[in-house]
């Protein structure tokens, strides 16, 4: 992964003193609330319903096993023993205290991480598919041009004031992983007729309360403009993203309200005369990939088959490799995803012991890196398959083995009411009951592939517009109300869910979801058919008609 | 009244005249569209001359005429309006402007790092006991991504 040099340490301590100074003239009354409001966000620190949150970044989700245990240090000595994992691959700290936020953030810097741009108006932490590098349908590791995104994104100084926030994420493979059309702009690798390899670049697309499907301003770009093209895109925003409404302030409403052919033309004229300034030269991306070379894999590591035998004997090891476990790309490896949607514990949350446990789990298994996902798991990505066994038994003792990644119980779930200044209503209890309610392990393998997203407000965290299941905490007259959605996707087939009905009270929404899935067993075609799949063939009015029956 | 310009604090020595007031002598500073409806007669003004921009003026429209102008002051209507900052980094790449060019209205001394950055080299603060700590607060950073990118 990517190591800093002089200058990056030099940038991080320099923004830890800044903010150090920043905090101090606040508490001494020097600067308003208004303004400090806006230096804090730009710190990732928000003044929540209980106590500030802290949101920490990690570039495109990637951590090394010390920055893991630096997390549990922080969730130990600044925050109550835990902390969360976010959709933005971010990480989160719901207890620390305003004046020691300069503390941590100096803390955080000691081990190459810090809070740069994690909220406010500005381009934030770009993300990419957790599979990067490792997967066997990428074309090429998108990880270097993630960390030039980062590095060009980290304290842009014509593009810190933008009208509302502005997100990038990277995919390089065929399946999108990433959310890519529901993203600020969209960049995927892909080659050209020519078969050069280059930038096919989205912009406009969005979740939140306005969910957009992002649109193709660039079919093909060179990888030496990259920067050149991102440029011309936040000017062009920057210029002239609307102001007057922090609701319509978005790339996507001016992209809607100007038309995509009107901004690709302005985009490109801005880029013809900016992009010979801003070439991105071949040394400089050769050094960023460097950084991104494979590890030592062992040649001969396929040949050690004992794990089948294990899989054989222990129906318990044999779920787990089939639900938490999926290819590599080196023969003999896997990625295995760790599950931080434990029944009885909050979805994306983690204690500072399972912290420490899996810094020293990858350090003995994965090469000592760590990758968190956008749906709140993590994963230890270069596991030889002699070692699955003994590394499943150790998840199995810190809890982090539950058989369920990509099925009924592994939620998105945001902090929601309980924790969140924004939020309608509660998600983690409404989680929590509905993952009781699905404990039957069978009945949720019996469904299979299911994505449920919960956000407790329509600023939508959770991303519950692109579930395949979505529910919506609103409020009704001071009471906590869901609306429930179906058939959305943040892949490839990129789709915002079509709303079900009116909204359903607290204690109907777990049975509205049995009704839903009883829908789905009865009337999917064969086993094979997923969810998705059933919703999109036969449409929401049979899931409607049952669920609501009986109003 | 003072204002910092190129990291000195000196007095200022420009005013703002409004559209509907008579040009007197020194050195002014005028609306754009004032220097639209009138420009025939102001390019024969004998002073210096100093264009005022509003965060919504297309830099573009005056690209023409900047040889006129000794000062461009960019007027923040709130210190979240970030379009200022692109209108700089235009002015200063796209058209080459060389005068001065002044930030003004409602800024944060925690922004002046930004702005010296995108070009801006004069800062006309609403509270002038916060100068010295806006020079300081010019060496935030030593640092840039932003220029190490394109070395």
């Amino acid at each position: 992964m990517y190591q800093y040099n002089d200058i990056d340490q030099t940038l991080v301590d320099e923004r830890v003193a800044q903010y150090r100074g920043q905090t101090e003239r606040y508490l001494k009354g020097e600067i308003g609330e208004d303004e400090f409001r806006a230096l804090r966000l730009m710190n990732g620190l928000y003044i929540q319903t209980h106590a500030p949150m802290l949101r920490v970044a990690i570039p495109y989700g990637l951590l090394a096993s010390k920055q893991v245990r630096k997390l549990a240090e922080i969730a130990r000595k600044y925050d109550k023993g835990y902390c969360h994992f976010s959709t933005r691959q971010n990480v989160q700290y719901n207890w620390p205290k305003l004046e020691q936020v300069p503390d941590i953030l100096a803390e955080l810097a000691s081990v190459q991480m810090h809070a740069i741009q994690t909220s406010g108006n500005c381009m934030r932490n770009t993300t990419t598919d957790h599979l990067a590098g490792v997967s066997p349908d990428e074309l090429e590791d998108p990880r270097p041009w993630c960390e030039i995104i980062r590095q060009w994104t980290t304290l842009h100084p014509e593009f810190a004031y933008l009208p509302r926030k502005f997100k990038i994420a990277v995919s390089s493979s065929a399946t999108d992983r990433a959310a890519t059309q529901f993203h600020d702009v969209g960049v995927h690798i892909v080659k050209n007729a020519a078969g050069e390899t280059g930038f096919r670049i989205l912009v406009g697309g969005g979740l939140g309360r306005t969910p957009i499907i992002g649109t193709e301003i660039k079919d093909f770009l060179e990888p030496k403009y990259l920067l050149a093209y991102l440029d011309a895109i936040l000017r062009i925003y920057n210029l002239y993203g609307r102001r007057d409404n922090k609701y319509k302030a978005r790339i996507k409403i001016l992209v809607r309200e100007e038309g995509i052919n009107k901004i690709r033309e302005h985009v490109e004229q801005e880029w013809l005369k900016n992009r010979d300034k801003l070439i991105l030269k071949q040394e400089k991306i050769d050094h960023i990939k460097s950084f991104f070379q494979p590890p030592a894999y062992e040649a001969d590591a396929d040949q050690d088959q004992s794990f089948s035998v294990h899989q054989q004997q222990n129906p318990a090891f044999a779920r787990w490799l089939e639900n938490n476990v999926c290819a590599h790309k080196q023969p003999g490896y896997r990625n295995v995803m760790l599950s931080l949607k434990a029944p009885d514990s909050p979805p994306g949350d983690m204690t500072a012991e399972q912290l420490d446990v899996v810094a020293d789990l990858a350090d003995q298994y994965s090469f000592g890196e760590i990758r968190t996902t956008h749906r709140q798991n993590l994963v230890l990505a270069d596991v030889k398959q002699a070692d699955l066994f003994p590394l499943w038994q150790r998840l199995v003792d810190i809890k982090l083995a539950t058989p369920n990644i990509g099925t009924a119980t592994d939620m998105i779930c945001c902090p929601g009411l309980d924790f969140c200044g924004l939020a309608n209503a509660g998600s983690i209890g409404v989680a929590r009951e509905i993952n009781e309610a699905l404990d039957d392990i069978e009945y949720v393998y019996d469904i299979g592939e299911l994505k449920i997203n919960m956000s407790g407000c329509m600023n939508g965290c959770a991303h519950q517009s692109v579930g395949h299941i979505g529910i919506l905490g609103v409020d009704k007259k001071g009471s906590e109300w869901y609306q429930i959605t179906l058939g959305g996707s943040s892949e490839n087939e990129a789709a915002i869910g079509k709303r079900l009905g009116p909204a359903v009270a607290k204690h109907e929404i777990t049975p509205a979801i049995r009704k839903i899935l009883d829908v789905y067993l009865k009337q999917r075609q064969h086993e094979e058919e997923t969810f998705l799949e059933t919703v999109n063939r036969i449409g929401i009015d049979p899931f409607k008609e049952h669920v609501y029956a009986n109003h | 009244m003072q204002i910092i310009k190129d990291r000195q604090i000196i007095e200022n020595n420009w005013s703002f005249i409004e559209d509907n007031q008579a040009l007197p002598m020194g050195n002014v500073i005028i609306s754009l569209s004032r220097w639209q409806a009138e420009k025939p007669q102001l390019k024969q003004h004998a002073a210096p001359l100093g264009l005022r921009l509003q965060s919504s003026d297309n830099v573009a429209d005056i690209a023409q005429d900047l040889a006129h102008f000794d000062l461009i002051e960019l007027h923040f209507p709130v210190f979240t309006d970030g379009r200022g900052f692109s209108q700089a980094k235009l002015l200063r790449d796209r058209y080459q402007y060389t005068g001065e060019i002044r930030a003004s209205g409602h800024f944060m001394v925690d922004q002046v790092f930004y702005m010296t950055k995108v070009g801006i080299n004069a800062f006309d603060l609403n509270d002038e006991k916060q100068l010295p700590l806006a020079i300081s607060l010019m060496d935030d950073f030593s640092v840039s991504y932003q220029e190490l990118l394109f070395a």
